[in-house]
């Protein structure tokens, strides 16, 4: 059995494709996306159809702060996520919004926990960016696995036998274990807006059978989402950000 | 840990037999299972009550490690248990006793212990190449086949490059077998495979001498030593340890990685090659340094916090290559080996840690005598090396990393091809004569050696009338 873990699509179409094109070549048997399908991006509506189509075909998928904030105004949202976001609400249909509104917070698989910011409270959207950060989350959740987004940038934690928490590096393309002897924690890269110095949009594949997770990036015309950024009147800066992978 | 191993468990299909070994952290068990008539054994680690971290954490490494490693060199694994129910590794058995027998004979004939140096030095490469360092190096962890190979064990202590080190932040002490274990290592640094080499000098010192480099330190200030004070040098116990052996020994256990062998494949080419050995003061030495010397080194490195180590074991094996060129010398060939020539000066830019093996092949007759001698008397062989020589004058390589060989076949192809797959080359450079049909129905010399190589394969030609001092 093989996932394939999605997160942060941000409405940007053409990394979105990329990415499932990319799925297609690796025997992927589910999807999983977890969270952010819009805001940031201009392809809301795209983005939703699609992933409405692919939970239809069985895949999960879980609600981030951003698929909120198209139904119930967010103050937390910085200045440029909130504009965004206002001009998401005009360009979709009942049905979009419907679909966002309707997207469970937590999904438990098993032994396998979907998220899209920390455990410990899903609907705070706290960022998971430490050890110190990765505890509460331990805390909180039994799964032997946690899988959240809303960070941007990889990265993997683990829980071990006495409560302690330690980060690993792991690069993309690398098979890492997940031993059964510990817990572990992994923040999946975005689709759509990659934060981790690189323009390469991020996902992870997860292996049940032989317990792998292995990060993974894939080229993407970044170029013609950051065009249609600003043809669309969204923000300079996120046009630019995509090419810089920041 | 809710099951204890016991004569007679039976669990995921193995069954405990006789407990074959009982040591520190773990325990050896004689197991069986239907599928499999090979005989094996398991591995429990022997866990404390409550919660004991670094045996935990060691047995989680082997559990990691082990299944991703392959080759003749490594145990081969059949099965692996859940700390959940009971933590277990189960590999194939390896006949015969670990090389400590060995070690308690020591000191050794000069010929046995070559012998045993080159198969352990060639074990930790095979290793090495998997990106894994073993840094537990000591007699105990080598086991030999019956074909005689090196199998290494026991990787608790071991980092895998492209997996997350465990341990990094387990210990707060250094890890590692005290008498063997390298300065980087007494510093904390986990990333340097030739912290691997620096243990292999430490093991082949003691099969020569009987004696440990550094004695049985007990006392981590004591580990800290190795950092300034020399050892005794091999040939000052024992008259009988060629220079070259010394030479060889005393560059492992060189206390800067940089200036040991940056691979144990070139460790192994110089037990092989031991004419070649290049002697320098090391070779020489019949004393430990003097008090001002060792005072002067101490102040030096009493506050080290670190050696430059290389980013990865795969850029450390990538940076120092064995490179193996063949030229021929046949005077029609002089524009096609001036290329070569060329070639393997731009190489040595960006490698400037590679080994450069210069080979040249003298085709023998099928069937019959051949004449060893040229027309005037002269040693054909010695005319070729001579020839050879010449030809490699001006490649720059500091120290003793260039070597010549004549090798002799009736079949150049097959000479080039066995010679390069002996000495573990990562990388053969050689000409092709031109593209004559004839050429294309009998089959080329290059066109082999790229078909059937284990390694890389870089072939030079020469367009139609260009001359070779096309570059540099």
């Amino acid at each position: 059995m093989r996932l394939a873990l999605l997160t942060d699509i941000h409405a940007n179409r053409e990394a979105f494709e990329a990415v499932l094109a990319d799925i297609a070549q690796r025997k992927v048997d589910r999807l999983v996306i977890l969270g952010d399908i819009v805001g940031y991006g201009p392809d809301p509506g795209w983005c939703i159809d699609k992933v409405e189509d692919l939970v239809a075909k069985g895949a999960i998928c879980v609600r981030g702060n951003h698929d909120r904030a198209v139904g119930v105004p967010d103050g937390a949202l910085n200045v440029n996520a909130r504009r965004v976001i206002d001009w998401t609400v005009n360009r979709l249909n009942a049905r979009q919004k419907l679909f966002l509104s309707e997207l469970p917070l937590t999904v438990q698989d098993d032994d396998t926990l979907f998220v899209h910011a920390s455990a410990n409270d899903p609907g705070d959207w706290i960022y998971v960016t430490s050890e110190a950060s990765a505890m509460p989350s331990f805390r909180v959740s039994k799964a032997r696995l946690i899988f959240c987004g809303h960070v941007h940038r990889p990265a993997l934690y683990s829980c071990d036998l006495s409560g302690r928490v330690a980060s690993h590096i792991v690069a993309a393309g690398n098979a890492a274990p997940l031993l059964k002897s510990r817990r572990w924690l992994a923040v999946i890269g975005s689709v759509g807006q990659p934060r981790d110095g690189s323009t390469l949009a991020s996902y992870a594949i997860l292996d049940r059978t032989t317990n792998e997770l292995t990060f993974r990036k894939t080229g993407y015309d970044a170029a013609t989402t950051a065009r249609k950024t600003r043809e669309s009147g969204l923000p300079e800066s996120l046009a630019q950000r995509l090419m810089k992978g920041i | 840990m809710p099951i204890r191993p016991h004569p007679g468990l039976e669990i995921d299909g193995f069954t405990l037999g006789e407990q074959l070994h009982k040591g520190g952290f773990a325990t050896i068990w004689d197991v069986t299972h239907p599928l499999y008539r090979t005989p094996l054994v398991m591995k429990v680690p022997t866990i404390m009550d409550g919660y004991d971290g670094p045996t935990i954490v060691g047995f989680e490494v082997e559990q990691m490690i082990m299944p991703r490693l392959s080759g003749t060199h490594v145990p081969r694994v059949i099965g692996q248990g859940d700390f959940a129910v009971m933590p277990y590794i189960v590999t194939e058995r390896i006949p015969g006793n670990s090389m400590f027998q060995h070690f308690k004979r020591a000191p050794l004939p000069i010929a046995e212990l070559i012998e045993l140096a080159a198969r352990m030095a060639e074990a930790v490469h095979a290793i090495h190449r998997q990106h894994v360092i073993h840094l537990d190096l000591k007699p105990d962890n080598f086991l030999q086949r019956p074909s005689g190979e090196m199998v290494l064990i026991d990787y608790g202590l071991s980092r895998h490059d492209l997996l997350p080190d465990l341990l990094a932040e387990e210990f707060t002490i250094p890890m590692g077998t005290f008498p063997y274990i390298a300065p980087e290592q007494y510093l904390r640094q986990r990333g340097d495979l030739r912290s691997d080499l620096y243990a292999l000098g430490a093991m082949i010192y003691e099969l020569a001498t009987g004696k440990m480099p550094f004695g049985q330190p007990e006392k981590l200030s004591q580990v800290k030593q190795r950092l300034w004070r020399d050892p005794v040098p091999p040939r000052a116990m024992r008259r009988e340890i060629p220079e070259w052996l010394q030479e060889i020994i005393l560059r492992a256990l060189e206390v800067d990685p940089a200036k040991r062998y940056q691979s144990a494949a070139q460790m192994v080419f110089d037990l092989a090659h031991p004419m070649q050995v290049r002697l320098t003061d090391r070779a020489h030495k019949m004393a430990q340094d003097s008090r001002i010397e060792v005072f002067r080194r101490w102040r030096k490195m009493r506050n080290i916090k670190a050696f430059a180590a290389p980013p990865s074991v795969a850029s450390q094996i990538e940076r120092a290559p064995i490179v193996l060129v063949a030229v021929d010398l046949s005077p029609e060939m002089e524009p096609l080996s001036q290329a070569i020539f060329l070639q393997v000066k731009r190489m040595l830019n960006n490698r400037p840690d590679a080994r450069v093996a210069c080979v040249n092949v003298i085709k023998t007759a099928r069937i019959g005598i051949d004449q060893t001698t040229d027309d005037h008397g002269n040693n054909l062989h010695v005319a070729r090396l001579v020839g050879l020589k010449a030809w490699a004058e001006g490649i720059d390589l500091t120290d003793d990393r260039l070597t010549y060989t004549i090798l002799e076949n009736s079949d150049p192809a097959t000479a080039i091809i066995d010679h390069s797959e002996a000495n573990k080359v990562d990388h053969i450079l050689m000409g092709a004569r031109g593209h004559s049909s004839t050429r294309r129905f009998l089959g080329s010399v290059s066109a082999k050696v790229v078909a059937e190589a284990a390694c890389s394969v870089t072939v030079i030609r020469l367009r139609e009338g260009e001359p070779a001092s096309d570059a540099t």
